[in-house]
């Protein structure tokens, strides 16, 4: 993990090596045969089979009946299937919103090296290791109407119940998403921050640019691919929640935060729709796959380079 | 060198932030050690008269025990069978060339963006003829593979940060791949193994969705489920609830405590620069 800067070097003559003939002792794909087996039996077998379940009518107890298109118009003509992609993306957007420049902010915070600074993001990392269930179940108790703290800050909270409107539930959920996953974009940050080179700050202190300015000028473009890497995570994150709002929510008030992951599995095990389910879920898959493809390209990472680099 | 100015803004926000992240957490701690009458009479903020750890030993005695118990095996299994499975194959991903294992890589790469919920309704029917329904088995197996991507990912980016002067050295010397993975790759990749260690465990341990439609009775059910359970049953047990949460929570911290550089270092380089 030492051994970073001369990699992509390093990187090149390995290359040359090998095709020069030195392939003698390398694995062949044997070792990689059985990762490889139990991850496609458990989720690309899956993955395929909802592709073609979203293609058929099924209850789960009879067989399924090929049915075309249906699946997806009916999905389309549903108000609440379009309310919930609705959702989905205005609480992806607006987590990205908060997110980005609060993690942007803290990360190169933490990025400088006093020791108050490494107390204290250890103390910010706390929530990421809570599951979404136990931090869903803690907010829902301190936001409690009755027994939590919105009752004892009337002056803030008005009558207290939050989950009773709309943009109440909806700014919960965005509020309880930022707690629990701005640590790990926090540390993004502080890593990307770190690798910033020094000569950069140097000239610009000789200029006589103050530090709003460096922040601006300098650390701002150079994060910029930690910037793409960490809003695509959020876009997947956000598009996929689905334990908050099971816990939090229930996707209420009404259908106002069912969101499409969490209506895929009402669908699903409330309704027994398999196949609509299936056609959402797949949705899914598309979008997110789409944004991963964009992420994969951006940084380069299938070119096999080194993601230690200049960590 | 850089002249260090103090950053005012900087510092006031970042205790802000503290706040945020902290008044919430001091919530928790303080209700656990209240009685329910207690802690409905001084409020959430309060301190509280006299400490009592009646929640947790409620919580233990009403089936958290047990929850715990699930939750540590499906954790150890997980992290067995993706130290098993793992290792092998980022080895063959950095070190092979062939076209059978950048597809296989590709596979990996597109498994990192498959939600598990995109596969649920599958899964449940998969698990079920299986016959491992309700059965921890069915919980671990596909919890390990959705941890597979990650961990891939992570321990690639170790195995290639090893120089490729070693490998040749040992390749020269006529080392078979076997005794070259074992001599060479394992013990320089140790940092790498100890992160996908912590980051699979704290996957299997905070895992909701996979045991909420695979598994349903009590025998089976894991910790994070028995929260979500505990608070549709008794939603008024603030504190027996929140104890539950920081029971939940006790392993996952006291091994932050001593991994904590190993897991912050992995989540480094799954962000990418």
């Amino acid at each position: 993990m030492t051994r970073t800067a001369t990699f992509s070097a390093a990187d090149g003559t390995f290359d040359k090596a090998d095709s020069s003939g030195i392939g003698a002792g390398r694995p062949g794909f044997l070792w990689a045969a059985p990762a490889t087996l139990f991850f496609a039996l458990f989720a690309i077998v899956p993955l395929i089979m909802v592709a073609v379940l979203s293609f058929a009518r099924w209850d789960g107890l009879s067989n399924p009946e090929f049915a075309g298109l249906d699946n997806w118009k009916l999905l389309f003509d549903d108000p609440v299937m379009i309310k919930s992609l609705w959702l989905s993306v205005l609480l992806t957007v607006l987590g990205v919103l908060v997110q980005t420049p609060l993690s942007i902010l803290l990360g190169v915070w933490a990025a400088g090296h006093q020791r108050n600074r490494a107390v204290l993001s250890a103390i910010y990392f706390v929530p990421m290791l809570l599951s979404v269930a136990a931090v869903s179940v803690l907010w829902r108790a301190v936001l409690d109407p009755n027994f939590g703290v919105p009752a004892q800050a009337t002056w803030l909270f008005g009558d207290g119940n939050l989950f009773g409107t709309q943009a109440g539930a909806i700014g919960v959920l965005v509020f309880v998403s930022t707690w629990q996953f701005t640590p790990l974009h926090t540390l993004i940050y502080q890593g990307a921050a770190r690798a910033v080179p020094r000569v950069l700050y140097q000239a610009a202190q000789i200029d006589g640019a103050g530090t709003v300015r460096q922040f601006f000028h300098i650390t701002l473009p150079q994060l910029r691919n930690s910037i793409i890497t960490s809003m695509i995570l959020m876009v997947v994150g956000g598009l996929t929640t689905f334990d908050t709002v099971l816990i939090l929510t229930q996707g209420g008030p009404g259908s106002d935060t069912t969101i499409s992951a969490y209506y895929m599995y009402q669908k699903a095990f409330k309704s027994f729709d398999y196949g609509s389910a299936s056609a959402i879920a797949l949705l899914l898959v598309l979008v997110s796959t789409l944004i991963s493809l964009v992420v994969v390209r951006l940084s380069g990472y299938d070119k096999m380079r080194s993601t230690m680099e200049g960590l | 060198m850089r002249k260090r100015r103090p950053n005012y803004f900087a510092g006031f926000g970042s205790l802000v932030w503290l706040l945020v992240v902290g008044l919430p957490l001091y919530v928790m701690l303080i209700a656990t050690f209240q009685s329910r009458p207690d802690y409905a009479a001084n409020g959430p903020l309060a301190f509280p008269g006299h400490f009592t750890l009646d929640n947790y030993i409620k919580d233990l005695d009403s089936g958290f025990a047990q929850y715990f118990f699930n939750t540590v095996v499906v954790t150890v299994c997980v992290v067995g069978i993706v130290v098993l499975l793992v290792p092998p194959l980022a080895y063959t991903i950095v070190r092979s060339r062939g076209r059978v294992t950048t597809t296989v890589f590709r596979l990996f790469l597109l498994g990192l963006a498959i939600p598990s919920q995109a596969v649920i309704v599958p899964m449940f029917f998969v698990i079920s003829e299986a016959g491992l329904y309700d059965n921890l088995i069915g919980v671990i197996l596909p919890t390990a593979a959705f941890a597979m991507p990650v961990c891939a990912l992570i321990l690639t980016g170790v195995m290639r940060d090893i120089t490729p002067d070693l490998y040749e050295a040992m390749t020269m010397d006529g080392a078979s791949p076997r005794r070259v993975f074992f001599q060479l790759v394992l013990p320089l990749s140790r940092s790498g193994i100890s992160t996908i260690v912590v980051f699979s465990a704290l996957q299997a341990w905070n895992g909701f969705l996979f045991p909420l439609v695979l598994t349903q009775s009590a025998e089976t059910k894991v910790i994070t489920l028995g929260l979500y359970d505990f608070q549709t049953e008794h939603g008024v047990d603030t504190p027996g609830l929140l104890a539950a949460v920081v029971l939940s929570m006790l392993p996952v911290l006291i091994v932050y405590l001593f991994a904590r550089r190993a897991l912050v270092q992995g989540l480094m380089g799954v962000g990418g620069k």
